[in-house]
């Protein structure tokens, strides 16, 4: 079992991974179908302490912030390495995020510095957002040699001459500012200790181990929870490798798994969903006889894996279908969202089984994880080690909210005390999920308390951070919800925001305002969008200080028939 | 050389045939994800088979936030 006990910080454990496992490829990048770059941990630590160096020779020191824009790629990582080395704060951004929200979050985070990616690079540095911003020194990769950098400098140029110096850190220090959401409202950054991340790695590598050898496929976007510690810190500290691909178009992910002999992927609901039907299509495309003699070895295969996997077993049972994975994958990780039962059973089913867990980013990653022993489609497992986890509020059928109490959780949100105190109470992590445990000591979700949806994609989305976008429409007033807040089902798939308005007198939900409300909600991500309006002919219960009681109106809606109150769009 | 017509013109029809929609149902302004329902992923497809039509390589990062086939197209156009 991994220990991790002497390390005060993510930079110590790293470095000293760096030096064990020297000679061990610790990164391969390809692009298409070429093998772009291959590095050892040797290699990977010369070019990270140039970076280092560079860094604090623009006196980059203790507690500094850094932020990162960039897809999953080598530099992500050194990058990330060498702030963590300098003693630095790293701020993980989405790079799906528009110019203008990036903006929003480096101003909140107050990162002095910014690495990112020169295409990116090239709309953030148009943004008018940069002045407001602290940001000083910006660092572009792969910018062309004719590029107008925009008053940044080149990644691969930004070289000190010499050793850096390592810079400790405290467990009880911030390593990392996470944004789990707020980019149209108020920013939720997530400040993640060093002991955080220590402690979720020994947890999770406890049930799913790394091992020099084992090939990790980095899909999921390095800046969340999940590939942070599964495609970075984790495999790091065990001498893992990690792939990336610097395109995720679905035909050469693909190919990667065989050419990569990956060992673990982690993917979100929609593209494992994906996965299923294009397997699918391909079993109902065999011809009757190969059909039958098909079905009748995943019967054998599900008989003989029903208390435990048999990887061996699957894979030689169900060998077209393992090779087509790279013969040597053990686990599909899922995580960011709600996945349906029926999907998780279907790889089991064909001997691929598919880490099925529960987690926030202010719980550190994940809270529960599937430890197939027996494999279970309908729950979300059981609590990981060091962490507590108890459902307060219970309701008569059990269901209640679930709280968390460990040293993964987060010591609070930045600039938010207030926030943080309604989110940690008596040192309890409120999740705003509501659940209930089974006989088993499986978690069991079925809805939420808070006013947010989870998209496929696993995308959190709060309705406030999406208003400002319907700021100015005629009406006289409108509120964005997420439809299960307001009817709440016992369901966390499928979720929807609803625009709710209140007209004018005598005002028509007209055509011309239909086509306002499309126009403006086209300007949201799509996975942002509203799917439905409902008309609300009263005053919004209001405060003092004029701010809508959301809870209140979210009652009062409560009590409208949902399938005809919500007008399609 | 394509102008930037012609390449809309040509997007629209790729995608058109791609989710075999009756021809003329597409317009530059109209957003894909809206239209045709279809989630990033299948986006993703689409985007490959522009690329063999198109001879370009058109990096993940060069779609991020493009909704709509005109901008699509102007992408494109830039590649050619």
């Amino acid at each position: 079992m991994l220990d991790l006990g002497k390390y005060q910080s993510i930079g110590a454990a790293l470095k000293d991974a760096l030096d064990r496992f020297a000679d061990e490829v610790c990164l391969i990048e390809a692009d298409r179908e070429r093998d772009k770059e291959r590095l050892t941990y040797c290699n990977f630590r010369e070019r990270a302490h140039p970076l280092a160096k560079a860094l604090q020779d623009a006196s980059f020191s203790a507690g500094d912030r850094a932020s990162i824009i960039m897809t999953n790629q080598s530099k992500w990582l050194i990058s990330a390495y060498a702030v963590f080395f300098a003693g630095g704060v790293l701020v993980p951004l989405d790079y799906k995020l528009t110019p203008d929200e990036q903006w929003q979050l480096l101003k909140h985070s107050g990162a002095t510095v910014l690495i990112t990616e020169y295409p990116i690079w090239r709309q953030l540095s148009a943004s008018e957002g940069r002045a407001s911003a602290k940001v000083q020194t910006v660092l572009v990769t792969e910018a062309s040699p004719n590029a107008d950098l925009a008053g940044a400098q080149r990644w691969e140029e930004f070289r000190g001459k010499g050793e850096p110096t390592f810079v400790a850190r405290t467990r009880k220090d911030t390593a990392c500012i996470v944004y789990s959401s707020g980019t149209g409202g108020r920013p939720k950054g997530c400040m993640m200790t060093h002991e955080n991340y220590l402690e979720q790695c020994v947890a999770l590598t406890s049930i799913y181990p790394f091992w020099p050898g084992v090939r990790y496929l980095s899909i999921l976007p390095t800046n969340h929870a999940i590939d942070f510690m599964v495609g970075f810190f984790g495999p790091f500290t065990c001498g893992a490798a990690v792939v990336h691909l610097r395109t995720l178009r679905p035909e050469y992910v693909r190919e990667a798994f065989p050419k990569y002999k990956i060992t673990y992927v982690s993917l979100v609901p929609l593209v494992l969903k994906n996965l299923q039907k294009g397997l699918q299509a391909r079993f109902d495309g065999l011809p009757a006889g190969r059909r039958k003699v098909f079905d009748a070895l995943v019967a054998i295969n599900k008989m003989l894996t029903k208390s435990r996997p048999q990887l061996g077993i699957s894979r030689l049972l169900l060998k077209q279908v393992h090779e087509a994975f790279g013969g040597e994958l053990r686990a599909i990780i899922v995580g960011g969202a709600f996945t349906e039962p029926r999907t998780l059973q279907f790889f089991y089913d064909l001997g691929i089984p598919v880490a099925n867990g529960y987690g926030l980013t202010e719980a550190g990653t994940a809270i529960t994880v599937n430890d197939l022993r027996p494999f279970r489609s309908d729950t979300v497992g059981k609590p990981l080690p060091g962490m507590e986890v108890r459902i307060v509020n219970v309701a008569g059928d059990g269901v209640g909210e679930v709280a968390v109490r460990s040293k993964t959780v987060m010591a609070g949100y930045l600039h938010d005390p207030e926030l943080t105190a309604e989110t940690i109470v008596d040192g309890w992590l409120m999740t705003g999920d509501l659940g209930k445990f089974d006989e088993h000591g499986h978690l069991q979700l079925s809805g939420r308390k808070k006013n947010m949806i989870v998209t496929e994609e696993g995308k959190n989305i709060y309705p406030e951070d999406i208003e400002s976008v319907f700021e100015g429409l005629p009406v006289k007033e409108f509120c964005v919800f997420a439809a299960n807040y307001v009817w709440p089902k016992r369901s966390m798939t499928g979720e929807r925001l609803v625009l709710v308005l209140h007209l004018d007198t005598g005002q028509q939900f007209s055509n011309e305002l239909r086509a306002d409300i499309n126009a403006r909600n086209q300007r949201l991500l799509n996975y942002k969008r509203i799917h439905g309006v409902v008309l609300l002919e009263e005053d919004f219960p209001r405060t003092a200080s004029l701010k809508i009681k959301r809870n209140v109106l979210a009652e009062r809606l409560g009590k409208l028939d949902s399938s005809t109150a919500v007008l399609p769009l | 050389m394509r102008t930037l017509e012609q390449t809309t013109r040509e997007v629209l029809d790729l995608a058109t045939k791609h989710f075999q929609l009756p021809a003329g149902s597409l317009a530059p302004d109209d957003d894909f994800f809206k239209k045709l329902g279809i989630d990033s992923l299948q986006t993703l497809e689409m985007l490959s088979r522009l690329e063999n039509h198109f001879g370009i390589e058109l990096p993940d990062y060069e779609v991020q936030g493009v909704s709509d086939f005109k901008t699509l197209a102007g992408r494109i156009q830039s590649r050619l």
